[in-house]
């Protein structure tokens, strides 16, 4: 007896489902569609406000109040219509920024791309590893137990995480990034004139306050976020189908971001440049001076920021850059390989991560001069990075109809050209005077 | 002496009177004549329009210096040309499918060896570099003497394909054809090796593999592809082509693929198949993914419970049946209604007039199709099953969950 021949005879099962049911399995879907995507913008904007980003956002706060805040609208738009390229493109080509480059371009342009990029972001995970042992000190914690207990949990977490766990607790150090946004409100702040000063933009023509603008574009824009960013919707399989999910991701990422950033701002405006306090130099400093002007909750949560933010940018940075490099230059990576088989994947990210901590344990770094090393870096690297991403965004062969558009060109130009010129500035300055911004 | 590509490019090029022609910027292969002979070589002139040589124009090749067997007026111009595979632009950077290795890789340099043939040299590609040496060897050449350059890079761990085992992937169909590249080799692989090969390809080259494979390996390899790259390809595909795949997959991976594509694109490609699996899977497509009907496939092997182990085989024989993945099959009663399993082993020891009642697995266990998936998960589990029968409201079986159902479940989570 076949069971096809008699299948025929009976009515089957069916799940009875009422039109409020449907609806709901619609809309459920639909959310399910938008958080399949959501991730990668999000958690790349916010691991931008590292160590070295609060530092800056603390100082532009501290020394020019809330004079800062209106460039944080275009620092949005800036930093959206270069994610957005990147995403696209990963979202088109199912291809990492490293690979596109290797393709187009050749081995020499991407080797020279990726050993600057490993002593930058070297220098920047030194630069987190600071930030760890900055704000652990606040709390009473020794750096010599605060940071190799750091890189240790960084290690752990990567090695013995699935893509989705880690992603997971990535988007929850996202959410720990709203304990500035408590900080701001302890400080009590002139909402009114933070409003003001956000929507109209205010310049002046003064030597200290344009570097202290330019360092906080150098320092929001970094380039090892976009070959993350790319490689993180190209891991996911982000298609292009999902492509206005993604675009919204990125959006959403950027705006919260500078959301971050905007709190800051306010919360060091509010108390240390109104009681005078203008010649912090870090976070950890500001975080120890607005014990007494806000309260020591208002103190530690900016601690509790700064080490969050040290130590997600402290995860991510030493595995982005050893996977980019190792990419780019057709090596296997990733963690589903053992040690044999992706050997130099594997060294590349134990260096970066025990040179990165080892540094900052040495009794005499010099922290200040590495700090600056990983902005001047970034500033040399960035319009590299740039020019390569609008040159392959608008190749017709790898994106077919989803290339710049004529607008988004010119916006995307502009906004490049306006980054590379002020990080060109920053990177100067930098050099020659020895001290990104000069206390005024 | 064996040659590298990278020592090729921009060697100085001499006509049989010594003078100088130009310098080596490109050179081909014409798979349609020879599958590894270097065919053509582009000789750049600086403002000139650039020339070619032949490859029965070749007296020496060194690194860094070719002379020829002609006179620079025998030389054709160049005139790009479709079915000619350029090494420098369709290789080198350009990832590859290491048949043999089984994985992708990035080519990083080529292997060129002399032939000598009537007094000419005729260049063979013998393997593509994917290691160190090769790496080196890009970073370095003109920087640095060759000499050097080889000293150093023998010390390197070599790693390095032979032409046999590449397989290049070229989005582009038309291109495909002119030259000659076919996917015989990959339709050798297991299909979820060919998978996992294609989760590290770009979108358009993972679009030009399926549509170059069988109806068959396409739905094997789709069955074992990530969700969300297989919905991408469904839905840039051809329709036609599309249903072809997708009846030649079992009922239950099939409605798992179109459960995740929109509406439109499920009921167009529904309407192409034939109408009896386009029913078997529009009938799965009603139940939640969550439960046991979501779970379970349709195609199950059923009999009556009072038939003999005799009847059973020979029934079987004449039934184009999955066997490799059959191991239980389903009794049915007089009405039709389930009455119990029996694994294959069973079968076999049986004698050959036992009944199949006699063979049945205790305890009896079946499952509505409205059950929630981590019940499923507990019965196997706990019975320790490799199958389980999904029967509807009156007690009739219509599908199985077998334990490859279970562990794809469990691991997508």
């Amino acid at each position: 007896m076949n069971w096809e021949a008699i299948t025929s005879k009976f009515d089957r099962v069916r799940t009875g489902e009422t039109d409020l049911q449907k609806k709901i399995r619609g809309l459920r879907r639909r959310l399910t569609l938008l958080l399949a995507v959501v991730g990668p913008g999000l958690i790349t904007s916010n691991v931008d406000n590292d160590a070295g980003g609060i530092s800056v956002y603390t100082q532009a706060g501290a020394q020019y109040g809330y004079a800062l805040l209106w460039s944080l609208i275009p620092m949005t738009i800036a930093l959206y219509v270069t994610e957005e390229m990147c995403a696209r493109m990963g979202v088109v080509t199912g291809k990492g920024l490293s690979d596109l480059i290797r393709e187009e371009f050749g081995f020499r342009s991407t080797f020279f791309v990726m050993i600057t990029g490993f002593f930058v972001d070297l220098a920047n995970v030194v630069a987190e590893f600071a930030g760890v042992a900055a704000s652990m000190q606040i709390f009473g914690v020794s750096k010599y137990i605060a940071v190799p207990l750091a890189a240790m949990l960084v290690w752990v977490l990567v090695i013995r995480g699935t893509y989705r766990q880690v992603e997971v607790i990535f988007l929850f150090a996202c959410i720990l990034y709203l304990s500035y946004v408590f900080s701001a409100f302890l400080a009590k702040p002139d909402w009114l004139m933070a409003a003001k000063e956000t929507v109209i933009p205010n310049l002046h023509l003064e030597s200290g306050y344009l570097l202290m603008l330019t360092g906080l574009v150098g320092t929001t824009i970094a380039p090892w976020q976009f070959f993350y960013l790319q490689a993180s919707f190209v891991e996911k399989k982000v298609g292009p189908r999902q492509y206005p999910q993604a675009r919204a991701d990125v959006l959403f990422g950027s705006i919260s971001c500078m959301v971050i950033v905007f709190f800051i701002i306010v919360c060091t405006a509010a108390t240390l440049y109104v009681s005078g306090h203008r010649e912090i130099t870090d976070a950890a400093q500001a975080a120890q001076a607005l014990i007494p002007l806000a309260g020591k909750g208002a103190g530690i949560l900016f601690a509790f920021g700064l080490l969050n933010a040290s130590l997600f940018a402290a995860s991510i940075l030493p595995l982005s850059t050893a996977h980019v490099i190792c990419e780019g230059l057709g090596f296997e990576a990733g963690l589903d390989h053992k040690f044999k088989e992706a050997p130099i994947f594997y060294w590349l990210y134990t260096i970066l991560i025990v040179v990165g901590a080892g540094v900052v344990l040495l009794p005499h770094a010099p922290l200040w001069k590495i700090l600056i090393f990983s902005q001047v870096g970034n500033g040399i690297w960035l319009p590299v990075v740039v020019i390569f991403i609008l040159l392959l965004v608008n190749r017709r062969e790898l994106m077919g109809e989803y290339v710049n558009t004529m607008t988004f060109n010119i916006v995307a130009w502009v906004t490049a050209i306006a980054m590379i010129a002020l990080t060109l500035v920053l990177t100067y300055t930098a050099l020659f005077q020895q001290s990104v911004p000069p206390p005024p | 002496m064996d040659l590298y590509a990278t020592e090729l490019m921009g060697a100085r090029t001499y006509d049989v009177a010594g003078n100088y022609v130009g310098r080596v910027r490109e050179f081909f292969i014409e798979p349609a004549e020879a599958p590894n002979r270097v065919s053509h070589y582009l000789l750049s002139r600086g403002h000139f329009q650039p020339l070619v040589a032949k490859h029965d124009q070749v007296a020496s090749v060194a690194a860094g210096k070719m002379e020829l067997s002609v006179g620079e007026r025998a030389l054709e111009l160049y005139q790009p040309n479709e079915s000619w595979l350029a090494v420098q632009k369709d290789l080198l950077d350009q990832q590859i499918i290491d048949t043999r290795g089984r994985k992708v890789v990035r080519v990083n340099d080529v292997d060129l060896t002399p032939f000598r043939t009537n007094g000419n040299v005729e260049l063979r590609l013998t393997q593509v570099d994917v290691g160190l040496p090769g790496a080196v060897r890009r970073l370095l050449q003109g920087v640095v003497p060759s000499k050097v350059v080889r000293k150093l890079q023998s010390k390197l761990p070599q790693s390095a394909i032979r032409w046999e085992f590449v397989n290049l992937v070229e989005p582009d169909p038309m291109r495909r054809v002119k030259l000659r590249i076919t996917h015989e080799k990959l339709e050798d692989l297991h299909p979820a090796d060919l998978a996992e090969i294609m989760e590290d390809l770009s979108a358009a080259e993972r679009q030009g593999i399926i549509a170059s494979l069988d109806e068959e390996t396409a739905a094997a390899v789709l069955a074992e592809l990530d969700e969300r790259l297989t919905t991408q390809i469904v839905e840039k595909m051809d329709p036609e082509k599309a249903a072809d795949i997708l009846e030649e997959m079992a009922p239950d991976a099939a409605a798992d693929l179109l459960a995740d594509l929109s509406k439109e694109t499920s009921e167009e490609l529904l309407d192409e198949m034939p109408g009896q699996e386009a029913d078997e899977v529009r009938e799965l497509l009603e139940f939640d993914p969550a439960t046991a009907g979501g779970m379970m496939n349709p195609d199950f092997v059923s009999v009556g419970e009072t038939s003999t182990r005799e009847e059973v085989l020979d029934w079987m024989r004449g039934e184009e049946l999955n066997f490799d993945q059959l191991d239980t099959i389903v009794l049915l009663d007089g009405s039709a209604e389930f009455s119990g399993t029996v694994p294959v082993a069973r079968l076999l020891l049986a004698a050959a007039d036992q009944r199949m009642t006699e063979l049945k697995m205790e305890p009896l266990l079946s499952v509505p199709a409205n059950a929630d998936d981590k019940e499923v998960f507990e019965l196997f589990d706990k019975y320790n099953l490799r199958m389980l029968t999904v029967i509807d409201k009156d007690n009739r079986p219509i599908g199985a969950i077998t334990v490859d159902d279970v562990v794809s479940k469990l691991v997508k989570g």
